[in-house]
Protein backbone atom coordinates (compact mmCIF):
# COMPACT_ATOMS: atom_id res chain seq x y z
CA UNK A 1 0.00 0.00 0.00
CA UNK A 2 1.81 3.04 -1.36
CA UNK A 3 1.50 6.60 0.41
CA UNK A 4 -1.70 7.96 -2.21
CA UNK A 5 -3.26 4.42 -1.34
CA UNK A 6 -2.94 5.64 2.38
CA UNK A 7 -4.07 8.92 1.91
CA UNK A 8 -6.93 7.79 0.27
CA UNK A 9 -8.26 5.34 3.02
CA UNK A 10 -7.69 7.72 5.73
CA UNK A 11 -9.52 10.71 3.59
CA UNK A 12 -12.56 7.81 3.03
CA UNK A 13 -12.67 6.75 6.96
CA UNK A 14 -12.50 10.96 7.70
CA UNK A 15 -15.85 10.68 5.49
CA UNK A 16 -17.26 8.15 6.96
CA UNK A 17 -16.57 9.16 10.34
CA UNK A 18 -18.31 12.46 9.76
CA UNK A 19 -21.14 11.05 8.78
CA UNK A 20 -22.16 8.49 11.18
CA UNK A 21 -21.74 10.76 13.80
CA UNK A 22 -22.88 14.16 14.71
CA UNK A 23 -19.25 16.02 14.10
CA UNK A 24 -19.30 17.57 17.71
CA UNK A 25 -19.90 15.05 19.56
CA UNK A 26 -17.08 12.83 18.01
CA UNK A 27 -13.21 12.16 20.35
CA UNK A 28 -10.06 10.07 18.69
CA UNK A 29 -8.06 8.11 21.13
CA UNK A 30 -5.17 6.88 19.40
CA UNK A 31 -3.40 3.67 20.28
CA UNK A 32 0.13 3.77 20.73
CA UNK A 33 2.37 3.64 18.91
CA UNK A 34 1.27 3.53 15.26
CA UNK A 35 -2.69 4.59 16.01
CA UNK A 36 -1.47 8.00 17.11
CA UNK A 37 -0.38 9.31 13.68
CA UNK A 38 -3.14 7.77 12.16
CA UNK A 39 -5.73 9.51 15.02
CA UNK A 40 -3.95 13.22 13.97
CA UNK A 41 -4.63 12.71 10.56
CA UNK A 42 -7.95 11.58 10.80
CA UNK A 43 -8.68 14.78 13.09
CA UNK A 44 -7.02 17.18 10.40
CA UNK A 45 -9.35 15.73 8.64
CA UNK A 46 -12.19 15.97 10.36
CA UNK A 47 -11.74 19.52 11.00
CA UNK A 48 -11.47 20.04 7.44
CA UNK A 49 -14.35 18.64 6.78
CA UNK A 50 -16.90 19.72 9.46
CA UNK A 51 -15.43 22.38 10.66
CA UNK A 52 -15.27 21.34 13.68
CA UNK A 53 -11.56 19.58 15.42
CA UNK A 54 -12.67 16.70 17.35
CA UNK A 55 -10.23 16.17 20.91
CA UNK A 56 -7.48 13.80 20.66
CA UNK A 57 -6.15 11.30 22.94
CA UNK A 58 -3.19 9.17 23.43
CA UNK A 59 -3.51 5.29 24.90
CA UNK A 60 -0.72 3.36 26.22
CA UNK A 61 -2.57 -0.48 26.61
CA UNK A 62 0.26 -2.31 27.17
CA UNK A 63 -0.61 -2.38 31.67
CA UNK A 64 -3.90 -3.83 30.06
CA UNK A 65 -2.62 -6.62 28.41
CA UNK A 66 -3.59 -10.30 28.89
CA UNK A 67 0.16 -11.65 28.37
CA UNK A 68 1.70 -9.30 30.50
CA UNK A 69 3.25 -12.47 32.52
CA UNK A 70 4.47 -13.91 29.67
CA UNK A 71 6.24 -11.70 26.79
CA UNK A 72 9.27 -11.58 26.06
CA UNK A 73 10.74 -8.82 26.70
CA UNK A 74 9.28 -6.39 29.17
CA UNK A 75 7.06 -3.29 27.61
CA UNK A 76 7.75 0.28 27.68
CA UNK A 77 5.11 1.90 29.10
CA UNK A 78 4.01 4.72 27.42
CA UNK A 79 2.28 7.90 28.72
CA UNK A 80 -1.66 7.80 28.44
CA UNK A 81 -2.95 11.23 27.79
CA UNK A 82 -6.95 11.80 27.70
CA UNK A 83 -7.56 15.45 28.84
CA UNK A 84 -10.85 15.47 28.11
CA UNK A 85 -14.33 13.94 29.24
CA UNK A 86 -15.39 10.76 27.55
CA UNK A 87 -19.53 11.08 28.79
CA UNK A 88 -21.68 11.90 25.97
CA UNK A 89 -19.11 11.38 23.29
CA UNK A 90 -18.69 8.83 20.65
CA UNK A 91 -15.48 7.44 20.75
CA UNK A 92 -12.94 6.95 17.91
CA UNK A 93 -10.53 4.34 18.93
CA UNK A 94 -7.75 4.43 16.24
CA UNK A 95 -5.23 1.80 15.58
CA UNK A 96 -2.77 1.00 12.45
CA UNK A 97 -3.99 -2.71 12.16
CA UNK A 98 -6.61 -4.79 13.24
CA UNK A 99 -5.40 -8.57 14.45
CA UNK A 100 -6.21 -10.87 16.94
CA UNK A 101 -8.47 -8.03 18.79
CA UNK A 102 -6.43 -8.24 21.83
CA UNK A 103 -5.10 -4.55 21.70
CA UNK A 104 -8.74 -3.34 20.98
CA UNK A 105 -10.01 -5.15 24.22
CA UNK A 106 -7.06 -3.64 26.34
CA UNK A 107 -7.63 -0.32 24.63
CA UNK A 108 -11.64 -0.58 25.34
CA UNK A 109 -10.74 -1.51 29.47
CA UNK A 110 -8.12 1.04 29.40
CA UNK A 111 -10.90 3.57 28.00
CA UNK A 112 -13.64 2.42 30.37
CA UNK A 113 -11.48 3.89 33.18
CA UNK A 114 -12.04 6.93 32.50
CA UNK A 115 -15.52 7.60 31.89
CA UNK A 116 -18.57 6.34 29.95
CA UNK A 117 -18.64 7.04 26.18
CA UNK A 118 -21.97 7.29 24.81
CA UNK A 119 -20.67 4.63 22.30
CA UNK A 120 -17.22 3.67 21.13
CA UNK A 121 -16.42 2.81 17.71
CA UNK A 122 -12.83 1.42 15.92
CA UNK A 123 -10.96 2.92 13.29
CA UNK A 124 -7.47 0.72 11.36
CA UNK A 125 -5.80 1.37 8.09
CA UNK A 126 -5.55 -2.95 7.38
CA UNK A 127 -7.23 -5.40 8.42
CA UNK A 128 -6.04 -8.59 8.39
CA UNK A 129 -7.91 -11.09 10.00
CA UNK A 130 -7.66 -14.26 12.52
CA UNK A 131 -9.53 -12.44 15.36
CA UNK A 132 -9.22 -14.50 18.93
CA UNK A 133 -12.49 -12.41 19.94
CA UNK A 134 -15.63 -10.97 18.67
CA UNK A 135 -14.27 -7.87 17.76
CA UNK A 136 -14.74 -6.03 14.45
CA UNK A 137 -13.81 -2.23 12.70
CA UNK A 138 -16.17 0.13 11.83
CA UNK A 139 -13.67 1.44 9.65
CA UNK A 140 -11.58 0.11 8.02
CA UNK A 141 -9.01 1.45 5.52
CA UNK A 142 -8.45 -2.13 3.80
CA UNK A 143 -9.21 -5.73 4.37
CA UNK A 144 -5.62 -7.58 3.54
CA UNK A 145 -5.70 -11.18 3.78
CA UNK A 146 -2.62 -12.50 5.20
CA UNK A 147 -1.51 -15.53 6.74
CA UNK A 148 -0.27 -16.26 10.20
CA UNK A 149 3.32 -16.59 9.01
CA UNK A 150 3.10 -12.82 7.91
CA UNK A 151 3.76 -9.79 9.53
CA UNK A 152 1.89 -6.55 8.52
CA UNK A 153 4.37 -3.19 9.23
CA UNK A 154 2.54 -0.12 8.69
CA UNK A 155 4.92 3.16 8.59
CA UNK A 156 3.98 6.95 8.94
CA UNK A 157 6.09 9.33 8.47
CA UNK A 158 5.67 10.77 11.54
CA UNK A 159 7.53 8.05 13.29
CA UNK A 160 9.53 6.32 10.15
CA UNK A 161 10.08 8.81 7.84
CA UNK A 162 8.12 7.78 5.24
CA UNK A 163 4.53 6.52 4.48
CA UNK A 164 3.51 2.44 3.38
CA UNK A 165 2.01 -0.56 4.39
CA UNK A 166 3.94 -3.64 3.37
CA UNK A 167 3.46 -7.69 4.64
CA UNK A 168 6.53 -9.81 5.03
CA UNK A 169 7.32 -13.30 6.24
CA UNK A 170 7.90 -13.71 9.50
CA UNK A 171 11.29 -14.39 10.30
CA UNK A 172 11.79 -18.07 11.27
CA UNK A 173 13.62 -17.19 14.50
CA UNK A 174 11.34 -14.67 15.36
CA UNK A 175 8.26 -16.79 14.82
CA UNK A 176 9.46 -19.66 16.95
CA UNK A 177 10.31 -16.66 20.07
CA UNK A 178 6.83 -15.51 19.83
CA UNK A 179 5.05 -19.03 20.32
CA UNK B 1 -3.00 -0.81 -2.78
CA UNK B 2 -1.28 -1.61 -6.42
CA UNK B 3 2.34 -1.17 -4.55
CA UNK B 4 1.23 -3.56 -1.18
CA UNK B 5 4.80 -6.01 -1.74
CA UNK B 6 3.99 -9.30 -0.42
CA UNK B 7 7.67 -10.96 0.06
CA UNK B 8 5.52 -14.12 0.57
CA UNK B 9 7.10 -16.70 -1.51
CA UNK B 10 4.98 -17.27 -4.65
CA UNK B 11 4.82 -13.30 -4.74
CA UNK B 12 6.91 -10.79 -7.12
CA UNK B 13 10.51 -11.70 -7.96
CA UNK B 14 11.13 -14.96 -6.73
CA UNK B 15 14.83 -15.95 -5.54
CA UNK B 16 17.00 -17.00 -2.88
CA UNK B 17 18.72 -13.63 -2.78
CA UNK B 18 15.59 -12.02 -2.78
CA UNK B 19 13.89 -13.98 0.01
CA UNK B 20 16.97 -13.60 2.18
CA UNK B 21 17.02 -9.70 1.42
CA UNK B 22 13.32 -9.64 2.78
CA UNK B 23 14.37 -11.73 5.76
CA UNK B 24 16.88 -9.12 6.80
CA UNK B 25 14.27 -6.50 6.68
CA UNK B 26 11.99 -7.83 8.16
CA UNK B 27 14.13 -8.48 11.40
CA UNK B 28 14.88 -4.74 11.03
CA UNK B 29 11.57 -4.15 10.69
CA UNK B 30 11.13 -5.79 14.14
CA UNK B 31 13.51 -4.28 15.95
CA UNK B 32 11.74 -0.96 14.54
CA UNK B 33 8.59 -2.20 16.53
CA UNK B 34 10.46 -2.37 19.80
CA UNK B 35 8.68 0.79 20.43
CA UNK B 36 11.28 2.90 21.32
CA UNK B 37 13.70 -0.04 22.34
CA UNK B 38 15.35 0.74 25.16
CA UNK B 39 17.07 -1.71 27.11
CA UNK B 40 14.44 -4.61 28.53
CA UNK B 41 14.23 -5.00 32.15
CA UNK B 42 15.83 -8.74 33.43
CA UNK B 43 16.65 -7.70 36.96
CA UNK B 44 13.98 -10.13 39.50
CA UNK B 45 15.18 -7.83 42.57
CA UNK B 46 16.02 -4.56 43.18
CA UNK B 47 18.53 -4.12 46.18
CA UNK B 48 20.45 -1.54 45.75
CA UNK B 49 21.61 1.54 42.92
CA UNK B 50 25.23 0.54 42.69
CA UNK B 51 23.95 -2.68 40.54
CA UNK B 52 22.11 -0.79 38.60
CA UNK B 53 23.38 0.58 35.15
CA UNK B 54 22.08 4.46 34.00
CA UNK B 55 19.91 3.04 31.09
CA UNK B 56 18.20 0.65 33.72
CA UNK B 57 18.32 3.46 36.33
CA UNK B 58 16.53 5.28 33.11
CA UNK B 59 14.13 2.37 32.35
CA UNK B 60 12.36 2.87 36.03
CA UNK B 61 12.39 6.73 35.96
CA UNK B 62 10.64 6.48 32.86
CA UNK B 63 8.06 3.64 33.87
CA UNK B 64 7.37 5.65 37.34
CA UNK B 65 6.77 8.84 35.30
CA UNK B 66 3.87 6.80 32.99
CA UNK B 67 2.35 6.15 36.31
CA UNK B 68 2.11 8.64 37.55
CA UNK B 69 -0.41 9.63 34.94
CA UNK B 70 -1.89 7.09 36.47
CA UNK B 71 -2.54 8.27 39.90
CA UNK B 72 -3.94 11.37 38.41
CA UNK B 73 -7.15 9.43 36.90
CA UNK B 74 -10.62 9.07 38.31
CA UNK B 75 -9.75 5.43 38.58
CA UNK B 76 -6.55 5.23 40.00
CA UNK B 77 -5.85 1.63 39.27
CA UNK B 78 -4.79 -0.44 36.50
CA UNK B 79 -4.79 -4.21 36.39
CA UNK B 80 -0.78 -4.92 35.32
CA UNK B 81 -0.23 -7.18 38.64
CA UNK B 82 -3.49 -9.03 38.77
CA UNK B 83 -3.46 -12.43 40.45
CA UNK B 84 -0.11 -11.28 41.86
CA UNK B 85 1.07 -11.45 45.64
CA UNK B 86 3.67 -8.56 46.82
CA UNK B 87 4.45 -9.54 50.97
CA UNK B 88 5.62 -6.34 52.89
CA UNK B 89 8.34 -7.77 55.30
CA UNK B 90 9.21 -4.60 57.97
CA UNK B 91 11.66 -5.95 60.47
CA UNK B 92 11.77 -1.80 61.35
CA UNK B 93 9.41 0.99 61.89
CA UNK B 94 8.13 3.08 59.28
CA UNK B 95 5.03 4.57 57.97
CA UNK B 96 5.95 6.35 54.38
CA UNK B 97 7.15 3.41 52.97
CA UNK B 98 5.41 0.64 53.89
CA UNK B 99 2.48 2.52 53.31
CA UNK B 100 3.43 3.55 49.50
CA UNK B 101 4.72 0.39 48.65
CA UNK B 102 0.77 -0.72 50.06
CA UNK B 103 -0.11 1.66 47.41
CA UNK B 104 1.72 0.88 44.77
CA UNK B 105 0.70 -2.61 44.50
CA UNK B 106 -2.96 -1.93 45.23
CA UNK B 107 -2.58 0.60 42.22
CA UNK B 108 -1.42 -2.15 39.80
CA UNK B 109 -4.37 -4.65 41.52
CA UNK B 110 -1.49 -7.10 43.20
CA UNK B 111 -2.22 -8.52 46.59
CA UNK B 112 -1.03 -7.13 49.42
CA UNK B 113 0.29 -8.96 52.77
CA UNK B 114 1.99 -6.54 55.76
CA UNK B 115 3.98 -8.04 58.18
CA UNK B 116 5.65 -6.57 60.71
CA UNK B 117 8.07 -7.82 63.39
CA UNK B 118 6.39 -6.82 66.57
CA UNK B 119 3.03 -9.19 67.13
CA UNK B 120 5.00 -11.84 65.11
CA UNK B 121 6.64 -14.94 65.64
CA UNK B 122 10.15 -13.17 65.43
CA UNK B 123 9.77 -12.36 68.75
CA UNK B 124 9.93 -16.06 69.62
CA UNK B 125 13.17 -16.49 68.30
CA UNK B 126 12.05 -17.02 64.67
CA UNK B 127 14.91 -16.28 61.79
CA UNK B 128 14.86 -13.87 58.76
CA UNK B 129 14.89 -16.42 56.18
CA UNK B 130 12.69 -18.75 57.83
CA UNK B 131 10.01 -16.26 58.12
CA UNK B 132 10.70 -14.88 54.75
CA UNK B 133 10.25 -18.65 53.57
CA UNK B 134 7.24 -19.01 55.20
CA UNK B 135 5.81 -16.11 53.48
CA UNK B 136 6.63 -17.32 50.36
CA UNK B 137 5.47 -20.41 50.86
CA UNK B 138 2.35 -19.02 51.41
CA UNK B 139 2.77 -17.61 47.18
CA UNK B 140 4.12 -14.33 47.50
CA UNK B 141 5.39 -13.21 44.30
CA UNK B 142 7.26 -10.17 45.47
CA UNK B 143 8.80 -9.39 49.16
CA UNK B 144 9.57 -6.19 49.87
CA UNK B 145 11.90 -6.35 52.69
CA UNK B 146 13.18 -3.51 55.44
CA UNK B 147 15.50 -4.79 57.82
CA UNK B 148 18.27 -3.32 60.44
CA UNK B 149 20.65 -4.97 59.15
CA UNK B 150 22.79 -4.08 56.19
CA UNK B 151 22.63 -7.08 53.42
CA UNK B 152 19.08 -8.29 54.46
CA UNK B 153 17.62 -7.96 51.58
CA UNK B 154 20.72 -9.51 49.81
CA UNK B 155 20.38 -12.55 51.89
CA UNK B 156 16.85 -12.98 51.06
CA UNK B 157 17.43 -12.63 47.44
CA UNK B 158 20.25 -15.77 47.57
CA UNK B 159 17.55 -17.85 49.67
CA UNK B 160 13.96 -16.95 48.16
CA UNK B 161 12.64 -17.78 44.36
CA UNK B 162 10.51 -15.19 44.33
CA UNK B 163 11.75 -11.45 43.74
CA UNK B 164 12.88 -8.96 46.72
CA UNK B 165 12.61 -5.41 46.88
CA UNK B 166 15.00 -3.92 49.12
CA UNK B 167 13.03 -1.02 51.08
CA UNK B 168 16.41 -0.18 53.49
CA UNK B 169 18.70 -2.47 54.76
CA UNK B 170 20.87 -1.28 57.70
CA UNK B 171 23.05 1.48 56.80
CA UNK B 172 23.40 -0.07 53.77
CA UNK B 173 21.13 0.98 50.92
CA UNK B 174 17.46 2.35 50.21
CA UNK B 175 17.09 2.20 46.53
CA UNK B 176 13.48 3.39 46.26
CA UNK B 177 13.93 6.18 47.82
CA UNK B 178 17.24 6.99 46.00
CA UNK B 179 15.26 6.69 42.85
CA UNK B 180 12.26 8.59 43.43
CA UNK B 181 14.58 11.44 45.33
CA UNK B 182 16.17 11.13 41.71
CA UNK B 183 12.81 11.05 40.06
CA UNK B 184 11.83 14.28 42.00
CA UNK B 185 14.84 16.05 40.15
CA UNK B 186 14.68 14.80 37.33
CA UNK B 187 11.06 16.63 36.84
CA UNK B 188 12.76 19.77 37.79
CA UNK B 189 16.01 19.67 35.98
CA UNK B 190 18.88 18.24 34.03
CA UNK B 191 20.66 15.98 36.11
CA UNK B 192 23.81 15.92 33.78
CA UNK B 193 26.26 18.40 35.96
CA UNK B 194 23.68 19.03 38.25
CA UNK B 195 25.27 19.65 42.26
CA UNK B 196 23.70 17.80 44.85
CA UNK B 197 24.74 18.31 47.99
CA UNK B 198 22.98 15.69 51.47
CA UNK B 199 23.55 17.41 54.83
CA UNK B 200 23.66 15.65 57.86
CA UNK B 201 24.60 11.94 59.02
CA UNK B 202 25.76 10.82 55.91
CA UNK B 203 27.15 8.12 58.20
CA UNK B 204 24.44 6.02 59.18
CA UNK B 205 22.27 6.93 55.88
CA UNK B 206 21.27 4.20 53.45
CA UNK B 207 19.62 7.44 51.82
CA UNK B 208 23.10 8.91 51.21
CA UNK B 209 24.31 5.99 49.49
CA UNK B 210 21.63 5.26 47.13
CA UNK B 211 21.07 9.38 46.14
CA UNK B 212 25.03 9.04 45.69
CA UNK B 213 25.29 6.18 43.76
CA UNK B 214 22.17 6.79 41.05
CA UNK B 215 23.26 10.45 40.86
CA UNK B 216 26.79 9.59 40.02
CA UNK B 217 25.31 7.09 37.45
CA UNK B 218 23.08 9.71 35.74
CA UNK B 219 25.94 12.93 35.51
CA UNK B 220 25.07 14.82 38.40
CA UNK B 221 28.06 15.77 40.85
CA UNK B 222 27.27 15.33 44.67
CA UNK B 223 28.82 16.38 47.80
CA UNK B 224 28.30 14.92 51.20
CA UNK B 225 28.49 17.62 54.31
CA UNK B 226 28.59 17.08 57.69
CA UNK B 227 29.92 16.78 60.68
CA UNK B 228 33.56 14.64 60.42
CA UNK B 229 32.13 11.93 63.18
CA UNK B 230 29.20 11.40 60.68
CA UNK B 231 31.28 11.41 57.79
CA UNK B 232 32.42 7.51 57.42
CA UNK B 233 35.78 7.71 55.61
CA UNK B 234 35.96 5.83 52.07
CA UNK B 235 32.94 8.01 50.45
CA UNK B 236 35.31 9.97 48.19
CA UNK B 237 36.03 6.39 46.80
CA UNK B 238 32.31 5.93 45.40
CA UNK B 239 32.33 9.82 43.85
CA UNK B 240 31.15 12.05 46.42
CA UNK B 241 33.31 15.41 47.19
CA UNK B 242 33.24 15.89 50.82
CA UNK B 243 32.45 18.99 52.61
CA UNK B 244 32.72 19.92 56.66
CA UNK B 245 31.83 23.80 56.47
CA UNK B 246 28.29 24.36 54.86
CA UNK B 247 28.35 27.41 54.48
CA UNK B 248 31.37 27.24 52.11
CA UNK B 249 29.73 25.27 49.49
CA UNK B 250 26.06 26.20 49.74
CA UNK B 251 26.46 29.06 47.26
CA UNK B 252 27.22 26.66 44.30
CA UNK B 253 24.72 24.45 45.43
CA UNK B 254 21.14 23.11 43.04
CA UNK B 255 19.58 20.66 44.96
CA UNK B 256 19.46 20.28 49.43
CA UNK B 257 18.87 16.69 50.20
CA UNK B 258 18.49 17.41 53.89
CA UNK B 259 18.88 13.96 56.12
CA UNK B 260 17.78 13.32 59.12
CA UNK B 261 20.27 12.56 62.68
CA UNK B 262 19.66 8.82 62.83
CA UNK B 263 19.37 8.83 66.64
CA UNK B 264 18.14 4.98 66.77
CA UNK B 265 21.58 3.77 65.02
CA UNK B 266 24.10 6.49 66.75
CA UNK B 267 25.74 4.32 69.44
CA UNK B 268 27.73 7.40 71.21
CA UNK B 269 28.05 10.83 70.88
CA UNK B 270 28.90 12.03 67.61
CA UNK B 271 28.80 15.92 67.97
CA UNK B 272 28.95 17.84 71.72
CA UNK B 273 24.89 18.89 71.29
CA UNK B 274 21.83 18.85 69.47
CA UNK B 275 21.74 22.78 69.24
CA UNK B 276 25.47 23.18 68.26
CA UNK B 277 24.37 20.28 65.19
CA UNK B 278 21.35 22.81 64.24
CA UNK B 279 23.69 25.56 64.18
CA UNK B 280 26.15 24.21 62.22
CA UNK B 281 24.26 22.48 59.89
CA UNK B 282 20.68 23.20 60.23
CA UNK B 283 18.96 24.51 57.22
CA UNK B 284 17.29 27.72 58.55
CA UNK B 285 15.88 30.88 56.45
CA UNK B 286 18.57 33.03 57.00
CA UNK B 287 21.35 30.09 55.99
CA UNK B 288 19.43 29.27 52.77
CA UNK B 289 19.59 32.98 51.26
CA UNK B 290 23.50 32.30 50.30
CA UNK B 291 22.06 29.29 48.27
CA UNK B 292 21.04 30.05 44.48
CA UNK B 293 17.60 31.65 44.13
CA UNK B 294 16.69 28.77 42.50
CA UNK B 295 18.03 25.45 44.76
CA UNK B 296 15.21 22.21 45.63
CA UNK B 297 14.88 21.30 48.86
CA UNK B 298 14.67 17.42 49.72
CA UNK B 299 14.39 15.47 52.37
CA UNK B 300 13.61 12.02 52.71
CA UNK B 301 11.28 12.19 56.21
CA UNK B 302 10.63 11.80 58.87
CA UNK B 303 11.95 14.89 59.66
CA UNK B 304 13.10 16.52 62.95
CA UNK B 305 12.06 20.36 62.00
CA UNK B 306 14.33 23.14 64.10
CA UNK B 307 17.34 20.74 64.42
CA UNK B 308 18.03 19.52 60.70
CA UNK B 309 15.47 21.99 59.06
CA UNK B 310 13.58 24.92 60.05
CA UNK B 311 9.90 24.48 59.75
CA UNK B 312 9.69 27.95 57.60
CA UNK B 313 12.06 25.97 55.29
CA UNK B 314 10.07 22.62 54.96
CA UNK B 315 7.03 24.47 53.83
CA UNK B 316 8.13 27.14 51.89
CA UNK B 317 8.88 27.86 48.04
CA UNK B 318 12.00 25.85 47.50
CA UNK B 319 11.07 22.40 48.89
CA UNK B 320 9.58 19.74 47.00
CA UNK B 321 9.49 17.26 49.90
CA UNK B 322 5.14 16.65 49.98
CA UNK B 323 6.37 15.95 46.19
CA UNK B 324 8.74 13.31 47.01
CA UNK B 325 6.02 11.49 49.18
CA UNK B 326 3.79 11.65 45.69
CA UNK B 327 6.68 10.40 43.51
CA UNK B 328 7.26 7.53 46.00
CA UNK B 329 4.18 5.50 45.22
CA UNK B 330 4.78 6.12 41.22
CA UNK B 331 8.63 5.04 41.85
CA UNK B 332 7.53 1.85 43.77
CA UNK B 333 5.18 0.74 41.31
CA UNK B 334 7.53 0.98 38.27
CA UNK B 335 9.74 -1.09 40.70
CA UNK B 336 7.34 -3.67 41.83
CA UNK B 337 6.20 -4.04 38.08
CA UNK B 338 9.65 -4.54 36.82
CA UNK B 339 10.62 -6.79 39.16
CA UNK B 340 7.45 -9.04 39.45
CA UNK B 341 7.28 -9.44 35.92
CA UNK B 342 11.03 -10.00 35.64
CA UNK B 343 10.41 -12.86 38.01
CA UNK B 344 6.81 -14.43 36.53
CA UNK B 345 8.58 -14.06 33.03
CA UNK B 346 9.26 -17.24 30.35
CA UNK B 347 12.81 -17.62 31.05
CA UNK B 348 12.28 -17.88 35.15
Amino acid sequence: MAAADMDRSITRIAHEVVERNQPDSVALVGIRTRGVPLAERLRALIAEIAGVEPPLGRLDINLYRDDLSSVASYPVIGKTEIDFRLEERAVVLVDDVLYTGRTIRAAMDALIEFGRPRRIQLAVLVDRGHRELPIRADYVGKNLPTSEQEVVHVRFSEIDGHDEVVVVVKDAAAAAEER
Amino acid sequence: MATTTRANAAATAAGAGARAATRDTAVAAADREGRGTPAPWAKRHLLSLEELSCDEIGVLLDTAESFKEVLTRDVKKVPSLRGKTVANLFFEPSTRTRTSFEIAAKRLSADIINFQAAGSSVQKGESLVDTALNIQAMQADTVVVRHASSGASQLLARELDCSVVNAGDGIHEHPTQGLLDIFTIRERRDLEGLHVCLVGDIRHSRVARSNIWGLIKLGAQVTVCGPPTLIPHGIEEIGANVAYDLDSVLPTVDVLNILRIQFERQHGAFFPSIREYAVEYGISVERLRQAREEVLILHPQPMHRGIEIAAEVADGHHSAILDQVTNGVAVRMAVLFHTTLASSGPDS
